[in-house]
């Protein structure tokens, strides 16, 4: 190769990036979003299709602050302008659903900092940590079942037999579909909410744990047995720790699944925590607020997974393919 | 070119036959009677092994051998108790064997360590298995690590050493459970030509240290010789003994015997016997065009 070149390595299929590339491209998938958002929301001829009413001039059913398509200003503009009446004045404006960056971060220092409104609602916080609970309880109930279960699915063929066919079946049984049911059985409060998360993440943990255990393979079982090991013995000393980094990553994985049946989970019944929060500020077309509630559970995702992949690299040494981030 | 004369594989020093005469006399470990193995297969049944007889006997090492698909690997296979035959049977100590068991060491070509064991901890599995203290297992484990120089490497995970280590690990693990008879499914196979040569001088030192019984597989022809006692050559489609051969190559070997004349006899022997001239069937013939210019030879013409 020609080193008088400039390396262009991430051009070259499956080539490990240097350290110093490797940071910055990871720091750019965050800023690249992050930017566009700031030019649509800053430079006003990329989109802004509203305007915003600064002064209403003698128009009379305008207001200060109002929202109005820009046609419908611009005709109003004209019929003043044509009558010699005061012009209404304005500014181009992005629809009220896309905040700009600055409000939205001032909305998340704002919103742990307002007081509730209602004696009755809870403090932004007191909603994600309810919210934090549910997904954690829900996703521990699930694996207390679900990874003994897939564990012994993917050792003993005869309990993938028994257990598989049917838990197939289920997994496409849309979780949502056992709100009323669960409300039903459970009550209105957590109950169903951490039914629905625990239906929605159970079924397709057992699969993919038992399909992990699976792919264990084979030849250490039998270097086992050569060596003297015995039944239970090759499930708790081969099995279980040689599946056991792979299982942790795929725990990860289904962490975020958990998530993602958080939001459904939490219309079920009377509506909690984060999820309230986001349907009560939408209400009030706060929408600032509600791109500040959904950024904070991106962040709880990925800060928690971040976390997860680093504890997963201490607890498995020798894991070679790692946990990775 | 001039043929070289060689002697016949069948002629042996006197010391090389008192040494076959005195191995005789030793205790049978491995008894393996009109051992067959089918396979069910689309059109009625395939015949992996058929009539298959030997014995080994205490410390001896003897090579299996044979052209690919000659259903050597089945044989160790059913030996360990990983598979089992179809018909006869096979004692050892004179009691008939069934499933895997410690009795039976094995070591396969891929290593199989556990890689979320350290070498220490790897090597005592078979000890624990046994009901071994934890203290006891350590310490007669680390002998062990000793005898295949790895002390140094005993706190370190399999993924961190070389295929040549792994291998001596490997061997540790299986030595370490105390079998009766160590079954070697080509463990060098996958070494590179100097760490192989290393490791088969090694498991000879090893051989020669501690009251062991080898059955080694493998498809090298030097390597064959090189270790066993005898050469147990199978012939494919079905898998039955071609011949059993003892080697008459004189202990201690060493690699300078490589070419000596008795060594030459019997690599031309199993070399008969693996790849006779008379089998090359039609797929393997090439049918060469030429697309270099007339007159342009690297060779001298037929």
């Amino acid at each position: 190769m020609n080193t008088n070149k400039p390396s262009r390595k991430w051009l070259e299929p499956r080539v490990e990036l240097p350290t110093g590339q490797y940071r910055l491209i990871t720091l750019a998938s965050f800023i690249l979003p992050i930017l566009v958002w700031c030019l649509v929301s800053y430079v006003p001829f990329i989109w802004h299709p509203n305007v915003q009413v600064t002064s209403p001039g003698d128009v009379a059913y305008f207001k200060e602050g109002m929202l109005l398509k820009r046609e419908v200003f611009a005709n109003e503009l004209e019929k003043m302008t044509a009558t010699s009446k005061t012009p209404p004045e304005g500014i181009p404006a992005n629809p009220i659903y896309l905040p700009a960056p600055d409000e939205v971060v001032r909305a998340l220092y704002t919103s742990f900092t307002t007081e509730p409104q209602r004696r009755s609602e809870q403090w932004l916080h007191e909603s994600l940590w309810h919210s934090i609970t549910v997904v954690f309880t829900a996703f521990f109930l699930s694996s207390l079942i679900g990874v003994p279960l897939g564990i012994i699915c993917g050792t003993y063929a005869a309990a993938s037999r028994l257990t598989e066919p049917f838990v197939e079946f289920f997994r496409y049984l849309p979780a949502p579909a056992f709100g009323a049911l669960a409300v039903a059985i459970l009550g209105i409060h957590d109950g169903p909410k951490i039914a629905i998360i625990f239906i929605g993440t159970f079924f397709q943990q057992v699969l993919i744990i038992s399909n992990t255990t699976r792919k264990l393979d084979l030849s250490l079982l039998e270097a086992a047995l050569t060596l003297g090991a015995k039944r239970l013995q090759l499930l708790f000393k081969v099995v279980i720790p040689g599946v056991l980094p792979e299982l942790y990553r795929d725990q990860r994985i289904l962490l975020g699944w958990a998530w993602t049946y958080l939001i459904v989970a939490e219309l079920i019944g009377t509506s909690s925590g984060i999820t309230w929060f986001i349907t009560q500020q939408a209400r009030y077309k706060n929408f600032d607020n509600v791109f500040a509630a959904i950024f904070i559970i991106g962040l709880i995702g990925l800060l928690s997974d971040i976390i997860l992949a680093r504890l997963g690299k201490r607890l498995f040494p020798w894991d070679k393919s790692g946990n990775k981030a | 070119m001039k043929p070289l004369v060689l002697p016949s594989y069948l002629e042996q020093e006197p010391a090389v036959k008192s040494r076959f005469d005195a191995l005789k006399q030793r205790d049978v470990i491995l008894d393996v009677k009109s051992l067959g193995k089918t396979f069910p297969a689309k059109k009625g049944t395939v015949t992996a092994l058929k009539d298959i007889n030997f014995v080994t006997h205490r410390r001896e090492f003897v090579c299996v051998i044979g052209p690919s698909g000659c259903g050597k690997s089945t044989l160790i296979r059913i030996l360990a108790g990983l598979e089992s035959a179809s018909s006869g049977e096979v004692l050892l100590d004179g009691k008939p064997v069934s499933g895997p068991g410690p009795d039976r060491g094995m070591v396969f070509q891929g290593y199989t360590l556990f890689p979320w064991l350290t070498v220490k901890k790897n090597v005592m599995f078979g000890l624990l298995n046994q009901g071994a203290s934890v203290v006891s297992a350590e310490s007669e484990a680390m002998q062990w690590i000793d005898l295949v120089g790895l002390e140094r490497f005993a706190d370190n995970y399999p993924d961190q050493l070389s295929g040549g280590m792994k291998q001596r690990v490997a061997i540790a693990r299986a030595l370490a459970a105390k079998p009766r008879i160590l079954l070697m499914d080509e463990p060098f196979g996958a070494l590179d030509a100097q760490t192989r040569a290393k490791m088969q001088a090694y498991l000879l030192e090893i051989w020669r240290n501690i009251d062991i019984t080898i059955l080694f597989i493998t498809h090298d022809l030097d390597e064959a010789i090189y270790l066993a006692d005898r050469i147990l050559v199978l012939k494919a489609n079905p898998g039955e003994v071609h011949e059993l051969i003892e080697v008459p190559v004189p202990r201690p070997r060493s690699p300078e015997q490589f070419i000596t004349p008795e060594f030459l006899a019997t690599r031309k022997r199993l070399d008969d016997l693996i790849h006779p001239p008379s089998t090359e069937s039609e797929d393997d013939k090439l049918n060469m065009i030429r697309f270099t210019q007339a007159g342009d030879d690297i060779e001298p013409a037929e």
